[in-house]
C-alpha cells in the first residue's frame, strides 16, 4: 500500500525535473543512498553495534543488575580476575573441545552427504527433505527430542543397544563420561544440514567436463576427488568450517536443553557460564569481560586456522 | 559416467545409513507423542504407538499455555519479518548497486555480525532496553529480531539484487523515471521472490530463536514457544515425556511448513553466496 502511494507521490513531482543537470545527477545518488540505508542503518547502530561498544567498556566495570551504589570504572580488574577463574578456563576448554568435536565429524558427514546427493540415487529426493529438517526445527525443540531418544527408562537409543546385545545401556546425558560426547552427537546432527547444502552448493559448481576428462584419463575415484573436486571445493569448505567454529562455540540453546550444562559443569559452554554469571548472579561487568575474551580468542584462533589452511592447501 | 555396480551399492548403503541418521530421532519424537501413558511407562519400548492417542496433546495445552505462546511467537516472527525486509531491501540495493564507503562498511558488518558471541550484546541490550522500558515486552523482542536477522536478510537480498540486470534500471532512467520510481515498479517487481523468501527466512529464525527471549521475557505470558517449552522439563529435568513429545512436534509443524516453502530459493541463495564470497 505504502508503495503505491510512493508512485504516486514520485509520478506528481518527477516532471518538473525530468532533465536533471549533470550537477544534480551526481549528487543525488548520494543523497539517495543515505535516505534508503537509513532505515536499516539506525537500529543496526543503536541495537547492535552500539551494545557491542557498550560491552566492551562494560567489561572494565564493577556493573551489576539491581545495585543501587553507582557502576563504577575498575579498569583491568574483571580480567583479571577471570585469569584466575579455573571454573571459566574450564568451561572455554569445554567449549573449544564441543566445537571441534562437532565441526569436524559435522563436515566429513556432510562431505559424504553432498557427495551423495549429487549423485543419480533412487532415494535422493528423501535424504534432500530430511536433511533440510534438522535446520528448520527449533533448536529447542531438537535438544527435546534428543533428550527423549536418550531417556534411560523410555529411549530408544537404550532400547536399541539391547536390542542389538550391547548393554542395558545408560543415562547417557547424566554420566560425567558420557554427557560430553552425547551432546556432541546432537550437535553434529542438528549443524549436519546447513553444511551438507552448502558443499553440494560447491559440488555443483564443479565442471562435469572436468570428471569426465579425468575419468577417461584413467583417474579413480579418490584422485578424481582429490585432484578435482576438492580444489573447486576448497574454499566453499573453508568458510563453512571456520563459520561452524564459531557458531558452534558460541552456541547455548541446545546444550541448554539437553543438560543445562551438567552433570558437574561436564558440558557448561562458555555461553551457558556467562549467562549464569550475567543473569542469575547479576554479574554484568564480569560476564561482559568473558564475552571479551572470547571474541579475542576466537579471533585469534580463526586467524590462525585461515593462514594455515591457506598456505598449507597451496602443496596438497 | 557411470559407477560400477559395486560402488552402486556402496553408495546406497551409505545413503541409507544417512538416512536413519537423520530420520530416526524425529520418527521417535512423533512416536513418543502418540503414546498412550502406559505405553511410555513400558520397559520396553516400541516404535509403533500400539493404541494412539492424542490425550498427549490435550495434556500438553492443558499443562501450559501454548497456544498464547504460539500466538506471541507469532507475532513476534511475523513483526520482525515485515520490518526486516522493508528495511532491508532498500539498503541491499544500495550494497549491490554502489561501490560507496558505506556500502562497503554494512558488507563488513554483516561478515563480522556473524562472529561475535550474543554474550557480549545481550548485556548492554539489556540495559539499554531496561532503560527505553522494552524490557518483558513483544515489541523490544521484535526490534531485537529485527537487527538479529538483518545480517542474514542483506546477504540474500544482495545476491537478489544482483540478480537484477542493472540495464533494467538504467533503461528506466533514460526514460525519464526517477530513482525512487525505477526501484518501486521495475526493480521490486522483479525481487518480489527474492523479498517473499527473505521474510519467510526471517519468519523461522524468530520462530525458533530461544536466547534472547529467555534473557529478555519474564512474565509467562508474554513468553513465546520456545520458551514455554521448555518449562516442560522441570527444575530437575524430569519430564512428562508425552505431553513434552507433543507439544515440541506442534512448535516444528509451522517452521517446516515455511522452509519447505524456500528451501530452493534458501540453496540458490547460498550456491550464489558461495560463489560470490
Amino acid at each position: 500500500m505504502t508503495s503505491v502511494t510512493g508512485v504516486s507521490v514520485t509520478e506528481a513531482r518527477r516532471p518538473q525535473n525530468r532533465a536533471p543537470s549533470r550537477d544534480r545527477r551526481r549528487r543525488a545518488p548520494d543523497h539517495a543512498a543515505w535516505f534508503l540505508v537509513l532505515p536499516a542503518l539506525i537500529p543496526i547502530l543503536v541495537l547492535s553495534v552500539g551494545p557491542l561498544l557498550y560491552g566492551i567498556l562494560l567489561a572494565f566495570t564493577d556493573s551489576q543488575s539491581g545495585r543501587t551504589a553507582p557502576t563504577q570504572w575498575i579498569g583491568g580488574l574483571n580480567f583479571r580476575d577471570l585469569l584466575h577463574d579455573t571454573l571459566f578456563w574450564e568451561s572455554f576448554r569445554i567449549g573449544l573441545v564441543w566445537a571441534v568435536g562437532v565441526t569436524v565429524p559435522q563436515f566429513l558427514l556432510a562431505l559424504g552427504l553432498a557427495l551423495l546427493l549429487n549423485q543419480d540415487l533412487r532415494m535422493r529426493w528423501l535424504a534432500r527433505a530430511l536433511a533440510i529438517v534438522p535446520w528448520a526445527m527449533p533448536e529447542v525443540v531438537v535438544g527435546i527430542m534428543w533428550r527423549i531418544v536418550y531417556n534411560p527408562d523410555a529411549g530408544i537409543l537404550n532400547e536399541t543397544l539391547h536390542d542389538l546385545g550391547l548393554g542395558n545401556g545408560r543415562d547417557w546425558l547424566s554420566s560425567l563420561t558420557t554427557a560430553l560426547p552425547a551432546v556432541i552427537v546432537v550437535g553434529v546432527w542438528a549443524g549436519m544440514p546447513q553444511t551438507t547444502v552448502a558443499l553440494l552448493a560447491g559440488l555443483q559448481n564443479t565442471p562435469r567436463e572436468l570428471h569426465e576428462a579425468a575419468a577417461v584419463d584413467g583417474a579413480g575415484a579418490w584422485r578424481r576427488f582429490r585432484t578435482v573436486t576438492w580444489p573447486a571445493l576448497r574454499p566453499v569448505a573453508l568458510a563453512i568450517t571456520a563459520l561452524n567454529l564459531i557458531w558452534n562455540f558460541n552456541s547455548f540453546a541446545l546444550v541448554y536443553v539437553l543438560t543445562n550444562g551438567g552433570p558437574g559443569g561436564r558440558t557448561r559452554l562458555p555461553m551457558l557460564f556467562a549467562y549464569e554469571e550475567a543473569f542469575r548472579y547479576g554479574q554484568f561487568g564480569y560476564a561482559a569481560a568473558m564475552g571479551c575474551v572470547m571474541v579475542a580468542v576466537i579471533s585469534v584462533l580463526l586467524a590462525v586456522f585461515l593462514v594455515g589452511r591457506l598456505r598449507g592447501g597451496d602443496d596438497a | 559416467m557411470r559407477a560400477s555396480t559395486g560402488a552402486r551399492v556402496g553408495q546406497y548403503i551409505a545413503l541409507l545409513a544417512y538416512l536413519v541418521f537423520l530420520a530416526f530421532p524425529l520418527l521417535w519424537l512423533i512416536s513418543t507423542a502418540f503414546k498412550s501413558p502406559r505405553e511410555l511407562g513400558s520397559l520396553h519400548p516400541t516404535w509403533i504407538p500400539r493404541h494412539p492417542t492424542l490425550a498427549n496433546f490435550r495434556q500438553a495445552f492443558d499443562e501450559q499455555p501454548l497456544l498464547h505462546a504460539a500466538l506471541n511467537s507469532l507475532l513476534a516472527a511475523l513483526g520482525a519479518a515485515l520490518i526486516a525486509v522493508v528495511i532491508a531491501t532498500p539498503m541491499a540495493w544500495v550494497m549491490a548497486r554502489r561501490r560507496t564507503l558505506l556500502a562497503r562498511a554494512a558488507t563488513g558488518w554483516v561478515v563480522v555480525s556473524q562472529a561475535f558471541p550474543f554474550v557480549l550484546v545481550i548485556i548492554p541490550l539489556f540495559l539499554v532496553l531496561k532503560n527505553l522500558r522494552l524490557i518483558d515486552s513483544l515489541a523490544g523482542l521484535v526490534l531485537v529480531y529485527v537487527v538479529w536477522s538483518l545480517p542474514f536478510a542483506l546477504w540474500m537480498l544482495v545476491g537478489y539484487v544482483r540478480a537484477v540486470p542493472p540495464e533494467l534500471e538504467e533503461a528506466a532512467a533514460v526514460d525519464g523515471a526517477g530513482k525512487l520510481r525505477t526501484l518501486v515498479s521495475v526493480t521490486a517487481p522483479l525481487l518480489a521472490p527474492g523479498i517473499v523468501a527473505t521474510a519467510l527466512f526471517a519468519f523461522v529464525t524468530a520462530w525458533n530463536e530461544f536466547f534472547f527471549a529467555l534473557v529478555l521475557l519474564k512474565t509467562p505470558e508474554k513468553q513465546t514457544l520456545p520458551v514455554v517449552l521448555t518449562h516442560f522439563i522441570g527444575a530437575e529435568g524430569v519430564a512428562d515425556l508425552g505431553p513434552l513429545a507433543a507439544a515440541a512436534f506442534l512448535a516444528t509443524l509451522p517452521s517446516l511448513v515455511v522452509f519447505s516453502l524456500i528451501q530452493r530459493r534458501l540453496t540458490g541463495g547460498m550456491l550464489t553466496g558461495a560463489v560470490k564470497s
